[in-house]
């Protein structure tokens, strides 16, 4: 059945077909970690496609777009931040607005852009490496935001465990009172959080529209800040293992779109939603095993007000 | 420097104001976004808030106002007993499509066959439909923990596959010229859900909506299963101490949510959309979320809500038409409506105050 | 000498409730100086003024001889201001060292900081394992942390808010011991407490808070405790008035009872054994986290057990969620008010409603409530235990601690139980209502109820149990009468010291 598919190609095109579900839930954990359940991921993710799309055509950079994709999507969090840290407004309702407004606000801006081609984002020259046999198709035949992701895993993971900052975040996510009864500044913290996560959630979502699709249309992020969110409980809210997460769903992704191309006997209905039933598979196998509470952040999803 | 307080009750009167203030920021904000698109934003909100109602075409439009609103009043009041309880179904979307394609599935194999029992037939079996795909992630989470709010939308876009495949494939309309989508089930009479009055949109499903309103305020205000949603969403630990088993709630709250969505789906199958089409759905799944908490979780607030946001819909394709308003304009409206909702609603339980309280 | 903190005139308002007015008083280097008052004397509010967490509206305070006005804890921790909290600031989630770190303005690298805890741990005889995470500890350990986080910064004067009220007697012991060592080294300690005879054994001056208020200042060796407790109270007290009655048959019965915890870093209960007859009153000490909100889940039934586990007038009750339970007569009361016992956003009579529902007759036909029968209901309570509210539609959030506690209390009792279990009845309230609550209970016993009073206050156990065990670790130790009982045998019986020693006198 696997005939017809090299396994290296495979590999490959899953490293880069998980980069934008990676980048944003390593982002979504580091929210969640802080104490905030944002569930407007999906709506980050389209407003930076959205935005970094807009602008990366009309400069001619990817870089600017990208650029610009993180803070279209930083500034749509500030609502959520705003509605969450200042107004006390449920987390669960205010992420789920996000999304709403995220992709309604995203066909609106997008509309003159429909079938615009963006420019290019390269690979980066590895010059004879990426000539290197099995390796260099792996390894090194990749564009900087795919290199950039990978980074950006490894220093999450550095920043949370090994530092003063990761610390006070773990705190504040841990006990919103604890902390604020040491003196910590529970709000700004979780801002900067937020912020971080949006920045992340936008870089993804322009990976879509500028590199993996790569045109505007409506809807394009197609469910892939909810996979995301799924990837965070999926990893215990620990980088390296949304990073497996990330690559066990960008791996079933290509090998679904592979057996569509290699005209398998499945039909596509199912292969194509293949990608959402595992995901809840993956749920129920992580949710049932361990017994508490899958160490999540215990003050995740409440919001934090100083009484007296 | 500005502050919040905690009261040391509930508002009563931010609970209603906050709805009405927020329609009314949400138009100011509006306004200002039809003008950044270019719009006369006065023309703008005239043509999608005054047009519909009193126009020159307000006869056409007043009946479309219930058949649009049917639909998210129905689905509003399932989410909004589950919202209530702490149990969050989002995936109201995938329930309206699968009760919408089980329904349908059962009316059309009795195609051409003339029988009364089939319309009621069709509704059950989409009411069952629905309520299956609901009570998947309330299964999963009794048994297993997972986390409904993802599980829910997971389902969704499992059952706009289904959707597909029914409209491509098993539900095809033989005599359609191999058109994708079913055969028109509002034209076979033994399926139909006709409009009842002539002009009022008035059908089946809007009947059944308020019905639906009035049986959920009655359970809401006056039933012991109406109390044990409202104190297991307000205070979990409580509600066990009362006795609240929290994992039937959760069954009974995404079974009924379901069913309800799925009842929305298959109304409007076998009336105002007629087909089984990939794209038959138009997103009311989602608009009732913001309908649900529009309406403060109230039944009767949720039927104001439905028939404001029904509203938008309307005048929203208005002025598409007539001013060349993009069609998303509209979703970011009621997005927005949303975030000033959520926004003001922090006024029900804390105050404002003035001056320097502590160091934060 | 000259005072090491000087607070002068200090006031705090809070929209309908003055907190603190025009309270002064000094705490010389080196002294014990307690803060004497009952719950909602304005202790809380006047040390977190001085930890730097509220602001004063008026007054001033001084440290060292100079102005101080700490903005933030940082800058009172700057200023060698530390301070212990009643409600710990920890991280269960977090190791030792981690919340050491997180307490620290600029800690040292982890296993510096490691090292160091392992040294004053020793230093001090509080032993704690820097790598182990907070969420395993038991309260004293948890303590330890606390206070470790406050030695390390070399404060000059550490604030301890209330801080025997999770310990064992013996604990308590060497707690004080490490005290005296501080002060002994010149270390200021304000020590707050409501707690007559700890303050009398170890404080060397008193400021003594009434409605935020200083209404006295003396030396607690020169005064009984009577006299003490009339200051802080206003009034004198009178114990409970009990009548030894016959006991009846046995209207609970415990046997064999192991539970996992369904609660993070809970405790799970362990072959717990123990049978209450009618008429009489089982009083179960520990400290915190032994076991006893395990327990009383177990008795309410939010806890399903195995058969024959749990037997409520004879009846198999092992498997009967709480409703069936309250149908065979038993009623509970948890300790957490707000959330558990009641529901904070709602109004006294849903709350009443809540636990009521059944015994009281407020459902009627088809499962439909019957509200006017909720609010009689509400009302009585409101009459019977003297609950200060507006009336049945205040929100329950709206209610003073002890008023909630009477609410909560009289809610259950009024339901003609045969069976009463509560955990920590008078936690937090102050002393009238506490009085009135013990009162209540002894009053259901001698009507023939079987009561389980499950609480941290030795005192109050001693004076209304006729029997008395002790949870530790989540085992209960076997119940023995109360009277002729000693602190002595009670503190074993709560696992004694746990490990800990006496700090070496080395200074």
């Amino acid at each position: 059945m696997l005939g017809g598919i090299d396994p290296f190609i495979l590999i490959a095109s899953l490293i880069a077909a998980s980069v934008p579900i990676l980048l944003a839930a390593l982002g979504e954990a580091v929210v969640e970690r802080a104490g905030v359940l944002n569930l407007g991921v999906e709506g980050m993710m389209i407003m930076g496609a959205v935005t970094g799309f807009m602008v990366s055509v009309a400069t001619g950079s990817p870089l600017l777009g990208f650029l610009a994709a993180m803070a279209g999507a930083m500034a749509l969090s500030l609502i959520f931040a705003f509605l969450t840290q200042v107004m006390l407004a449920n987390q669960v309702a205010s992420g789920l607005a996000l999304t709403l407004f995220g992709l309604g606000f995203s066909s609106l801006l997008g509309q003159g852009y429909v079938g615009v081609k963006p420019p290019l984002t390269t690979a980066v020259p590895f010059g004879p490496l990426a000539d290197l046999p099995v390796i260099g198709e792996i390894l090194f035949s990749h564009d900087w935001i795919t290199y950039l992701s990978l980074a950006l895993v490894g220093l999450v993971w550095f920043v949370l465990n090994r530092t003063r900052t990761g610390l006070i975040l773990r705190a504040v996510g841990e006990n919103a009172e604890a902390a604020h009864g040491l003196g910590y500044k529970v709000r700004r913290i979780r801002l900067l959080a937020i912020l971080f996560g949006a920045a992340l959630a936008g870089l993804g979502g322009a990976y879509i529209s500028l590199v993996r699709v790569p045109q505007w249309t409506d809807g394009i992020t197609a469910g892939a800040g909810w996979i995301a969110l799924a990837i965070v409980v999926f990893a215990s809210w620990r980088p390296l293992r949304v990073l497996a997460g990330a690559w066990l769903f960008g791996g079933l992704t290509v090998l679904q779109l592979n057996l569509q191309a290699a005209g398998s006997g499945i039909p596509v209905e199912y292969l194509s939603m293949a990608p959402y039933l595992i995901t809840i598979i993956v749920l129920v196998l992580i949710s049932s095993g361990k017994g508490r509470a899958l160490d999540a952040p215990a003050a995740l999803g409440q919001n934090f007000h100083a009484s007296r | 420097m500005l502050r919040l307080e905690k009261r040391p009750a509930p508002s009563r009167f931010w609970l209603w104001a906050a709805p009405i203030v927020a329609v009314l920021c949400t138009m100011v904000a509006g306004g200002l976004m039809f003008a950044a698109l270019g719009k006369n934003p006065i023309e703008a909100l005239r043509t999608i808030f005054w047009e519909p109602l009193f126009g020159e075409l307000a006869w056409y439009f007043r009946g479309q106002l219930l058949l649009k609103a049917g639909p998210l009043v129905l689905i509003a009041i399932g989410l909004a007993m589950g919202y209530r309880a702490g149990i969050w179904n989002i995936g109201a979307e995938g329930q309206y499509i699968i009760g919408a394609v089980v329904g349908a599935s059962v009316g059309l194999a009795f195609y051409p066959a003339e029988h009364w029992f089939i319309f009621p037939l069709a509704i059950l079996a989409g009411a069952l439909g629905g309520m299956t795909w609901g009570l998947i992630p309330a299964i999963l989470r009794v048994k297993f923990r997972t986390n409904e709010i993802l599980v829910s939308l997971m389902l969704v876009y499992v059952a706009q596959t289904i959707l597909a495949m029914a409209a491509l494939g098993f539900l095809r309309n033989p005599e359609g010229n191999n058109f994708p989508g079913s055969r028109n089930l509002s034209q076979y009479p033994a399926t139909a859900n006709p409009e009842l009055i002539s002009g009022t949109g008035l059908h089946w499903g809007v009947v059944t909506a308020l019905i639906v309103v009035l049986l959920g305020w009655l359970i809401l205000s006056r039933h012991r299963f109406g109390f044990e949603i409202r104190l297991a969403g307000q205070a979990p630990r409580a509600a066990r101490f009362a006795g609240v088993n929290p994992d039937r709630m959760v069954l009974i709250c995404l079974g009924l949510s379901g069913a309800l969505a799925g009842l929305a789906g298959i109304f409007e199958v076998t009336g105002p959309s007629g087909i089984i089409s990939p794209d038959f759905n138009v997103g009311y799944g989602f608009t009732a979320i913001i309908v649900a908490f529009l309406g403060r979780l109230h039944p009767v607030g949720i039927l104001l809500a439905g028939l404001l946001m029904a509203l938008t819909y309307i005048g929203g394709e208005y002025a598409a038409t007539n001013l060349g308003l993009p069609s998303a304009a509209v979703q970011a409206f009621q997005g927005m409506l949303l975030f000033f909702l959520l926004a003001l609603d922090v006024f029900g339980n804390y105050r404002l105050r003035f001056g320097s309280g502590r160091a934060v | 000498m000259s005072d090491l903190l000087r607070i002068e005139g200090l006031g705090k308002t809070y929209p309908g409730v003055v907190a603190n007015a025009d309270v002064s008083f000094a705490i010389r280097p080196g002294e014990i100086h307690a803060l004497l008052g009952e719950n909602g004397a304005g202790k809380s509010t006047l040390v977190k003024m001085i930890y730097g967490l509220v602001r004063p509206d008026t007054g001033r305070m001084t440290l060292h001889a100079q102005a101080y006005a700490p903005t933030e804890p940082r800058a009172a921790r700057a200023s060698g201001v530390a301070m212990v909290f009643q409600h710990f600031n920890l991280f269960e989630a977090l190791t030792v060292a981690e919340n050491v770190a997180l307490g620290m303005e600029n800690p040292p690298p982890m296993k510096t900081l490691s090292a160091r805890i392992a040294q004053v741990s020793g230093d001090y005889g509080l032993p704690l394992d820097p790598a182990r995470r907070v969420g395993d500890l038991s309260a004293g350990e948890r303590q330890r942390v606390e206070i470790i986080r406050c030695l390390l910064q070399s404060p000059r004067l550490l604030i301890m808010d209330e801080p025997t009220s999770v310990l064992t007697p013996q604990e308590v012991a060497i707690l004080f011991a490490t005290l005296r060592k501080l002060a002994a080294e010149g270390v200021s300690i304000l020590y707050i407490s409501h707690k007559l005879e700890e303050i009398r054994s170890l404080c060397d001056g008193a400021t003594i808070l009434r409605r935020g208020r200083v209404v006295a200042s003396c030396t607690p060796r020169d005064k009984t405790a009577g006299e003490l407790a009339e200051m802080m109270v206003g009034s004198a007290l009178s114990a409970p008035a009990r009548q030894p009655g016959a006991k009846g048959d046995v209207a609970l019965e415990v046997a064999g009872l192991s539970l996992a915890s369904p609660i993070a870093f809970g405790t799970a209960l362990k072959d717990i054994r123990f049978a209450v007859r009618k008429g009489e009153v089982l009083g179960i000490a520990g400290v915190a986290g032994n076991g006893q909100d395990e327990l009383l889940l177990a008795l309410s039934g939010e806890l399903r057990t195995a058969p024959g586990m749990v037997r409520i007038g004879g009846k198999d009750a092992g498997a009967l969620r709480p409703t069936q339970r309250r149908a065979l007569g038993l009623v509970a009361a948890p300790e957490e008010r707000l959330g558990h016992a009641a529901a904070p956003d709602m109004t006294l009579t849903e709350n009443a409603l809540l636990s009521g529902a059944l015994r009281r007759g407020l459902l009627g036909r088809g499962g439909f409530l019957r509200w006017g029968q909720a609010k009689d209901f509400a009302s009585e309570i409101i009459a019977s235990f003297d609950v200060r509210t507006p009336g049945p539609g205040a929100a329950a959030r709206s209610l003073s601690g002890g008023n909630l506690q009477k609410f909560v209390v009289g809610r259950e009792l009024l339901q003609s139980p045969s069976v009463v279990v509560v955990n920590q009845p008078t936690w937090g309230v102050d002393a009238s209502a506490a009085a009135s609550i013990r009162q209540a209970l002894l009053d259901r016993a001698a009507q023939g109820a079987a009561v389980v009073v499950i609480s941290q206050d030795l005192d109050e156990l001693l004076e209304i149990s006729d029997s008395f065990a002790a949870l530790n670790g989540g085992r209960l130790s076997a119940p023995r009468p109360a009277q002729g009982l000693t602190v002595e045998e009670i503190g074993l019986m709560m696992g004694g010291a746990h490990g800990m020693e006496v700090a070496h006198a080395s200074a």
